[in-house]
């Protein structure tokens, strides 16, 4: 046909997982890369955006959120190597589905499986088995980067190689990204062989982790709330793949098979301050009782053991309709305990209780500007409110005391000032940018917000 | 081994959507669009979701000289034939040009027209297949927002009936699809009321079930069946003072 479809864009109120901020933006779905590069050429400053499971605003941008969910396909797969080719708006809970039946699983996987391809190459995510294995980087051999100039460049560690390290953990600010091959890992089963610890307090929970350093994947939960001698108490979670060998003979069958979940939804928002300190406790009380029950070896299937909270649809409305806020950082080995026992101490005090707060142990990172650094992570989840942002407040002052930095995918609050001061590598990162355009051309909320 | 699913205008969300539920069936899959190179990743997405054969096939339904062409170079008869061509641009740019709705009458009406009367005549001798048409609510009574397109999608829906008439007694099936309101790029940012509106997985699992239910016309949400009773039979001084 002649005539060229014109590229709408639509005005849509949106947000991040958290829902806050709220924020009406210019909604842009483009099914191909000519119509990505018209809106690049237009001048508009653009921010990609996935599934919108990062909690603030980094994949926000009023003026122009391109939405990549027509990116949705699977370019090739070798089962020599296990390597993927996918573009960039292809769902993990996708490759899962395909996937974990024929005998593969993703090498690094957030904790839910609502993301996108190119989300977690933004954000480089890391899971649980950070420690041993790395953040996304690691299973990554190449992406296709669509960047200032409308050039289409192939990086990777050995191609165009700056690039590649600034775009994984970049956070959308380098460029579009189009589509990307990476790494599966063989499995036997679709079964965790998971053992369940529960520790007293914080040292005992740190000193778990450092007696499970070979052990592939390991988290804790703590219990918020608790204070005193029980600071920092703990359930932590230890997993293998497990091999056909060791599955009960009910699963051995057919081992690549695991009963669907059933899916809960939650269907409204719940009142404000429906959440408080006192529903959170009895929340926290409850998952303690039944966790010591439980304690020791069991067989968890993939879906339970990774993606925990993906069977409740929509749990971000819980928080109510002013939303939530996560907090989430990472200390150096050396200040660890320490720091987190401040965190904690913190936490308990303003009484502002956390539904969620996740410990788990970092290794090295290689990303130019990725999250990850060797020592520990905790993430807190707060209900917004004046009082929140209190906290926040203290919360990061801490984490600079104890020489930590903040995760980006999961910040709606940071300043460009505190953002600075905890880490060294955003002012190389601006520079880059500034260099190569690509603050003309991308940008998102998060970026205005921290002068990115 | 089945014989394939043929989709005309394949790079369409609808069209994508129709692709996999026939391929997750197992249905081979020839994807037809002009500018094929746009559907090589399609392709590939095909193959290793389902582990189907796909193949690839430049088709222009503006081109009407060329469909009988189209035809007897595929490498093979398809069993399915599903024509998802559709192209509704602004009414007001159509009434300001021309060439404009011509091109929307030709593309809704004219060649999906040619290209099924062509398969008809290879499936009525053959004495098998399904010719499946999508067209649209908006073909059952002219509306001044859009009575280029909805004329033209008139004329197709007549055309299927006629067609379906003919084919009655041959074996093949001919079926009208009637989808209402989907969320496609065709519909991108119109503010659409839920109910009445549906995926493109939607209309992909209607069409498949009522293949083999043997089914005749189908709205996709069975609402429009009813609205669209009403829209047909307000009368006309009425529908005049009505902005719909
Ligand atoms: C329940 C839950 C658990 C989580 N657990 C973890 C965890 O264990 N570990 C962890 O690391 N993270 C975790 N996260 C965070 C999540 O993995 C990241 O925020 C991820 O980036 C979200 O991916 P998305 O596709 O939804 O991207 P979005 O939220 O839509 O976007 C996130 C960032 O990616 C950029 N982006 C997206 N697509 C592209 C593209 N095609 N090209 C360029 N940039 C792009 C955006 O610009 C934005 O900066 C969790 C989040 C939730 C909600």
């Amino acid at each position: 046909m002649s005539s060229p479809i014109t590229h709408r864009g639509y005005l849509q109120q949106l947000c991040g997982w958290g829902r806050y901020p709220v924020q009406p933006c210019h909604v842009y779905c483009p099914r191909s890369e000519s119509e990505i590069l018209q809106l690049l050429n237009s001048g508009l400053p653009l921010i990609a955006r996935g599934n919108g499971r990062a909690y603030g605003d980094s994949a926000l941008n009023g003026k122009a959120t391109l939405q990549m969910r027509h990116f949705n396909r699977l370019l090739g797969f070798n089962p020599q190597t296990g390597q993927l080719i996918a573009e960039a708006g292809v769902l993990l809970a996708d490759i899962l589905e395909l996937f974990v039946p024929r005998g593969w699983f993703p090498l690094i996987t957030p904790g839910t499986k609502f993301v996108t391809v190119g989300g977690m190459i933004a954000a480089d995510v890391h899971g649980k088995n950070h420690h041993k294995e790395g953040s996304f980087v690691q299973s990554l051999d190449w992406l296709d980067l669509l960047t200032t100039g409308g050039q289409i460049h192939r990086c990777s560690p050995s191609e165009n190689r700056d690039l590649f390290y600034w775009t994984v953990g970049g956070m959308g600010l380098t460029g579009v990204i189009l589509r990307a091959a990476f790494r599966l890992r063989p499995i036997e089963t679709a079964w965790i062989r998971q053992t369940t610890r529960i520790a007293k307090n914080l040292d005992e929970v740190i000193n778990l982790f450092e007696a499970a350093q070979d052990v592939t994947y390991s988290v804790a939960w703590i219990d918020c709330l608790a204070v005193g001698s029980q600071l920092g108490r703990s359930v932590v979670m230890l997993g293998e793949h497990a091999t056909r060998e060791e599955l009960p003979a009910k699963y051995r069958q057919r081992p690549r098979r695991t009963p669907r979940r059933r899916k809960l939804s939650i269907p409204v928002d719940f009142p404000n301050g429906a959440l408080n300190a006192l529903t959170v406790r009895a929340f926290n009380q409850l998952y303690f009782l039944n966790q010591q029950r439980k304690a020791g070896q069991s067989f968890v299937d993939w879906d339970t053991f990774f993606y925990p909270l993906d069977s409740l649809l929509g749990w971000n409305r819980i928080y109510g309709r002013r939303g939530f806020v996560q907090f989430q950082c990472v200390l150096p080995l050396r200040t660890a305990r320490e720091g987190l026992s401040e965190l904690l101490h913190c936490t308990s005090a303003a009484g502002a209780g956390s539904f969620l707060a996740v410990l788990k142990q970092l290794g090295d990172q290689q990303g130019y500007f990725s999250f990850p650094m060797a020592g520990y992570t905790l993430a807190l989840d707060f209900p917004v409110s004046q009082r929140t942002f209190k906290v926040l407040d203290q919360l990061e002052e801490i984490t600079l005391h104890y020489g930590g930095r903040f995760y980006l995918a999961k910040d709606s609050h940071l300043t460009p000032m505190c953002l600075r001061k905890s880490d060294s590598r955003v002012e190389r990162f601006v520079q880059v940018r500034n260099a190569h355009q690509w603050n003309v051309h991308f940008a998102s909320e998060q970026s205005k917000r921290l002068n990115l | 081994m089945t014989a394939p699913v043929l989709i005309l205008g394949a790079t369409s969300d609808m069209g994508r959507a129709i692709a996999h539920r026939f391929a997750a069936q197992g249905y081979p899959i020839q994807l037809a669009a002009r500018q094929v190179s746009r559907l090589e990743a399609d392709k590939a997405d095909l193959q290793i979701r389902y582990g189907v054969a796909v193949s690839l096939h430049e088709f222009d339904v503006l081109a009407v000289e060329t469909h009988a062409s189209f035809i007897q170079e595929l490498p093979e008869q398809p069993a399915i034939v599903i024509c998802v061509v559709g192209f509704m641009p602004d009414q007001k740019a159509c009434e300001q040009d021309l060439s404009l709705a011509l091109e929307v009458m030709r593309t809704n009406y004219e060649g999906p027209a040619v290209i099924l009367s062509l398969f008809a005549n290879v499936f009525e001798q053959r004495g098998f297949g399904t010719l499946v048409g999508i067209s649209s609510v908006a073909g059952e009574r002219g509306r001044a927002s859009n009575y280029f397109y909805g004329s033209a999608k008139a004329g197709f829906t007549a055309f299927l009936s006629g067609l379906r008439h003919r084919l009655a007694q041959s074996g093949v099936q001919t079926l009208t699809v009637l989808p209402g309101y989907v969320h496609t790029r065709m519909t991108e940012g119109m503010k659409l009321p839920p109910l009445l509106t549906a995926q493109p997985q939607e209309v992909a699992n209607a069409i498949f079930s009522a293949i083999e239910k043997k089914k005749d016309v189908i709205y996709v949400r069975p609402i429009w069946r009813w609205i669209m009773v009403v829209i047909r039979w307000l009368p006309e001084p009425l529908f005049k003072r009505l902005s719909l």
